[in-house]
């Protein structure tokens, strides 16, 4: 029977970090030389504890399905990165940050692990900056900030709109460093297949290495997953085509507990789908709505012309445009958070009033906003993304309203782990996007690259070594030994089923068809009868995928389809388990809106008496359901209450 | 040392430093060149001539220039042999179409070689005849220099003589022009390659080299032209 | 509303890195104009494997223009006939009715070719490894206000750092040289005030592995600076020449 025990630490919350570092288990360097860490994953969370690893004297193996470390989807990230640094002197603090966090998550975080991310945020900042990332600087030389949503105060560090890729590079740097003094082993297009248990231990993993299509082994004292969200499910999403679930995935089958899975965060200002070959929807930063007016037509043939091509947005006057956030929210207007703006699209939409060539557009407007300030003002702030708009959609959008919709951006929901990041299965750890700790039901902009930084740099490197002081005596296992050859066998049997099915359809029209259904029925707005049927749905694509999807070419050298394949397999059962704990969650909150939970006015309700935990999804075997868990969480410090935008 | 020149980068530098060597040369002898224009029946251009084949500095000069057309040769050489093998061995089927780049920079080692052939010439037709073999037309004459009555060789008659075949003019041209457009990517090239340039400099350069590469071109190319038509005598 | 064209692609095809390469021709139909070359490409991998046959191997991932994944040498220019966007950013707009598109892999010693239009390019990380970085370890760092930076120089550094090696720089390069790629990284380093304490060694060390991986000498044509996605001046070339001189008189 597994036990959750989150392990937090005993104290008042802000000491109770530096009580854990106080009293933590450390390896002195001799013996951090006999130790292996293996990590999975050189996104910022990767990446930076495996520079950081390097640097204290383990030996790692870092492993990446891309050509280069410097590829994963960290990169981006446009906005920026939070810290309470309160630089701007506007009465920002750790405590601030540790609120807005909480708050924004709406109430699903555990309070010890976010109070610990803002106490870290600091730290971050000042490492970035001496690493060289270029972060904006005021003419004073200082660091300049911006604000961001959900917050009152500015915090959020940026490096152009280009914050992701900057950290990224730092953090990529970084292990390039520990790589070049052969602390760090490098392993590139290599994509983990299975993870290997011993005596109920995570040792090793089973890694298909793409080029050559072969298995590998790899030992290791403890294994680190920093693999990413699983947004991909949905097969249109922000994130980038390899991002994928697969690694989480082969976690929770070796029974490491899967948390909130039907924690996915919408954001609102995404180039809308244009046709059903587009392969990947385009985000546009969220600040374009400090400027941009939102509205759909208020005559529904006026929407009907606009769709049919008979009129264009800038012939509809004034009078006849449905600004439906100024109207619904009069308070925070075009500002609402993510989840509530996106909401209010599709509510639009599926009205019958939206634009585009699909129906499924809203205008984002700069008119007012051109006029009122000028257009190079509106040059200066937005140009590139105004071009970039450009580049996609073939309009000015200086002179034509932009169209937006909200798309898949971010998965809160990931691998349970506990105040140290290890997962309920020891010596498995997971951090950054990988996990589920720190976001709550809903992520705040600009916390993202935070998180990972924090857990790479300044939590693993900690919490590691207090699991690893107690294998200091465990010598490195061979990887002949039966649990590498029985997990290698596993992995291979499984590649060989899918390339032995040789149906009549490829990968991703199977995965466009699951898309579309995690779209309608656990996408943005969810009900009991919908999620009902998305189970069946799911469970008939899973039979269609295993008897009759094509693979061309074989297993050995390189074969894109059979990664995209592995991958899917996995997604759709991520897909059911969305979908079980979505059907299970009788309340709204965050990012997971159920129809039936909300309030008159159609915001989400939550239903804290019964649903205040972090649902723990244990695997049971393959045609059984998963074992729910529960970790209640305790709200000692923030009183949990209803969020209010109006 | 060795490690700075066997670099990318030092081997650069090395055309880099020997370029703007031959530049500097190149200036002397277009000003010393300018003097077969004065029409005076080629005092001046003998004066100058004497001055250069005399003066001990020049002595010193000469070894070192033809060290910098060697160095400038070989390593431009050596430079593009090793630039094909790091281009792989398969060429781009759908050809090169990137909008903006020069045909200088691209050719600079086809410019050279011309540039390299009309030097053959030029040294075979003057620098070899003053030189080592001696020439009928180079007989003494005397002009005055500074006042004083000296006896010079008489280049100008040798060059005027020159100038009189019409396949020399063409070539010179050719060969001039050849240079100019070598320079023309040749001059700012070598300050960016000492790493003086910069977003500014890079504009400044480039319009400084062009018009550099053109007084040098039509310059040199003129003075043939306008000796073969309008200095022959009757 | 839809544009839609019907094209032909002369796509290169290698099975191996060893194995003899050669160009395949397809015609896709009905191709929307709106449709980036990326998609165009999945398109035809569809028919590809609807017909049995092997789809193309070709490098992409976030499909915005910055992971620097997606390669391709379209048309006679990397990344295709567009300005400042990389090849996932390219829309079929740019091409016409009936055209026929050539699509081949980077070309270079120093990218080596995996399969298809897939190249190696794990050579930028091996320059990277050597000393493409700022030495310092996780904590124990100062205030990231202590040092008060220009911003200018804090700008300036930020525009190097933007590279997102993809290689294109190389693949348009007449003499494969990755010189642009290794100037971007001395130069966003150097720039700032903590990079300057080891810019010499970075420069040197950074030089040295370049020359040993095999790219060529750059002769400043600056076609990679045109083709360049992020726009990364050949200014920087300057200044990785006068870091790397400047290194070595202090030899």
């Amino acid at each position: 029977m597994v036990k959750l025990d989150a392990k937090i630490p005993e104290g008042p919350l802000a000491q109770k970090w530096d009580n854990y570092k106080a009293n933590q288990k450390l390896v002195n360097p001799a013996n951090k030389r006999k130790l292996d860490i293996i990590v999975v994953g050189t996104g910022l969370a990767g990446a930076s504890a495996a520079a950081s690893f390097g640097e204290m004297g383990f030996n790692v193996k870092v492993f990446t399905i891309q050509d280069s470390p410097r590829r994963a989807h960290s990169i981006a990230a446009q906005g920026g990165i939070n810290a309470a640094k309160n630089y701007p002197n506007d009465g920002d603090s750790v405590y601030r940050l540790f609120y807005d966090t909480v708050k924004g998550g709406d109430y699903r975080a555990r309070e010890a692990n976010v109070y610990r991310l803002a106490q870290v945020s600091n730290s971050i900042i000042d490492q970035c900056v001496a690493q060289g990332v270029p972060f904006a600087r005021e003419y004073g030389g200082l660091l300049d900030n911006r604000s961001f949503g959900g917050a009152q105060v500015s915090r959020t560090f940026y490096a152009k709109g280009q914050t992701g890729q900057q950290l990224l590079l730092g953090a990529y740097q970084a292990l390039m460093r520990q790589v070049h003094q052969g602390s760090v082993e490098l392993h590139t297009r290599t994509e983990l297949v299975e993870i290997v248990i011993v005596d109920g231990k995570a040792r090793g993993i089973i890694a298909r290495n793409l080029v050559t299509g072969k298995l590998e082994r790899y030992f290791g004292h403890a294994v680190v997953l920093a693999t990413g969200g699983y947004g991909n499910t949905f097969f249109l999403s922000t994130n980038a085509m390899g991002s994928n679930g697969s690694a989480a995935w082969r976690a929770y089958k070796k029974g490491a507990m899967f948390a909130n899975p039907c924690f996915a965060q919408i954001h609102p200002t995404c180039i809308p789908v244009h046709g059903k070959f587009q392969s990947k929807l385009t985000l546009m930063s969220e600040s374009l709505r400090n400027d941009g007016r939102i509205w759909v037509p208020k005559k529904k043939e006026d929407a009907e012309a606009i769709r049919a091509g008979k009129l264009r947005p800038v012939d509809i006057p004034e009078e006849d445009r449905d600004y439906y956030l100024e109207r619904r929210y009069p308070a925070f207007g075009n500002l609402v958070p993510r989840d509530v703006a996106s909401r209010a699209a599709k509510e639009r939409c599926d009205a019958g009033y939206g634009v585009g060539a699909t129906g499924l557009a809203v205008y984002l407007d700069f008119k007012s906003a051109i006029e009122r300030l000028g257009r190079d003002a509106i040059e200066a702030r937005y140009g590139n993304l105004f071009q970039m708009y450009e580049k996609i959609v073939d309009e000015n959008p200086y002179e034509t309203p932009m169209m937006i919709y909200p798309a898949i951006h971010y998965t809160m929901g990931g691998l349970w782990v506990d105040y140290e990041l290890q997962t309920t299965v020891p010596g498995l750890f997971a951090a950054g996007e990988a996990n589920f700790s720190d976001h709550g039901a809903n992520r705040l902009g600009a916390s993202a690259l935070m998180q990972g930084l924090a857990d790479g740099y300044f939590i693993l490197p900690y919490t590691i070594q207090n699991y690893l002081a107690d294998d200091i005596s465990t010598p490195r296992m061979s990887t002949n030994e039966k649990e590498f050859e029985e997990a290698e066998k596993a992995a291979k049997e499984r590649l060989d089923k899918i390339m032995s099915i040789q149906g009549k359809r490829s990968v991703d029209s199977i995965h466009k068809e699951l898309g579309l259904v995690m779209w309608d029925f656990v996408g943005m707005s969810r009900n009991k009868e919908g999620l009902q049927q998305a189970i069946e749905k799911i469970r008939s694509i899973k039979k269609e995928f295993w008897s009759n999807v094509r693979i061309p070419g074989s297993s050995e050298g390189m074969n894109v389809e059979l990664e995209k394949a592995s991958r899917l397999a996995d997604f759709i059962e991520i897909g059911e388990l969305m979908a079980i704990d979505a059907l299970h969650r009788e309340e709204s909150c965050g990012g997971h809106f159920r129809e039936e939970y909300q309030t008159e006015d159609g915001e989400a309700l939550r239903q804290d008496d019964k649903f205040s935990y972090s649902a723990c999804w244990l695997y049971k075997g393959e045609d059984q359901d998963p074992e729910l868990h529960k970790e209640e969480l305790k709200f000692e410090v923030v009183k949990p209450v209803q969020r209010n935008y109006k | 040392m060795s490690s700075t020149l066997g670099s990318s980068i030092g081997k650069k530098l090395l055309m880099s430093i020997s370029g703007l060597f031959l530049i500097l040369f190149l200036v002397v002898h277009l000003t010393v060149n300018s003097f077969l224009l004065v029409p005076d029946g080629g005092d001046l251009f003998n004066a100058g001539a004497h001055f250069m084949a005399t003066n001990p500095a020049v002595r010193v000069i000469e070894p070192l220039l033809a060290l910098g057309f060697i160095i400038h040769i070989l390593y431009g050489v050596k430079l593009t042999l090793e630039n094909r093998r790091a281009r792989g061995p398969e060429r781009y089927a759908s050809g090169k179409k990137t909008q903006g780049v020069s045909w200088a920079s691209q050719n600079m080692l086809v410019l050279g070689i011309t540039v390299a052939a009309f030097l053959v010439l030029h040294i075979a037709n003057f620098w070899v005849k003053m030189k080592i073999t001696g020439d009928p037309r180079l007989e003494h004459t005397t002009i005055e220099i500074g006042g004083v009555p000296t006896q010079v060789e008489n280049a100008y008659a040798l060059v005027n003589t020159t100038f009189s075949y019409l396949w020399i003019v063409v070539v010179y041209v050719i060969g001039a022009v050849g240079l100019a457009i070598h320079l023309s990517h040749g001059f700012w090239s070598a300050f960016q390659t000492i790493g003086f340039s910069n977003q500014l400099w890079r504009k400044r350069l480039t319009i400084l080299g062009n018009i550099f590469a053109w007084i040098i071109g039509v310059g040199f190319s003129s003075i043939a032209i306008l000796q073969y038509l309008f200095y022959q005598p009757n | 509303m839809e544009k839609t064209i019907n094209i032909k692609l002369r796509v290169w095809r290698q099975a191996g890195p060893k194995a003899k390469g050669r160009f395949e021709t397809y015609e896709l139909k009905n191709i929307s104009t709106d449709s980036s070359f990326l998609e165009m490409m999945d398109i035809l991998n569809e028919q590809l494997i609807s017909e049995g046959k092997e789809p193309v191997a070709f490098d992409h991932d976030c499909r915005e223009g910055i992971c620097g994944m997606c390669s391709l040498y379209i048309n006679g220019r990397p990344h295709g006939p567009d300005d400042r966007v990389t090849t996932c950013q390219l829309h079929m707009r740019k091409f016409k009715d009936g055209e026929t598109i050539t699509v081949e892999p980077w070309r270079s010693a120093g990218f080596p070719i995996i399969k298809d239009l897939i190249v190696d390019r794990s050579a930028f990380d091996k320059i990277i490894a050597a000393g493409g970085y700022i030495s310092v370890s996780t904590g124990g760092v100062p205030d990231a206000n202590a040092i008060p930076i220009p911003k200018e120089a804090a700008d300036e550094a930020m525009d190097a750092a933007s590279c997102i090696g993809c290689g294109a720089c190389v693949a348009a390069c007449k003499n494969g040289s990755a010189m642009l790629f290794v100037s971007a990284k001395v130069s966003h380093l150097a720039l700032l005030p903590q990079g300057r304490v080891e810019a010499a060694r970075r420069a040197r060390n950074m030089v040295a592995k370049m020359d040993e991986l095999g790219f060529g000498n750059c002769t400043n044509t600056g076609a990679c600076e045109v083709e360049c996605p992020k726009g990364i001046s050949l200014a920087n070339i300057a200044r990785l020449n006068r870091e790397f001189l400047k290194a070595k008189l202090k030899e």
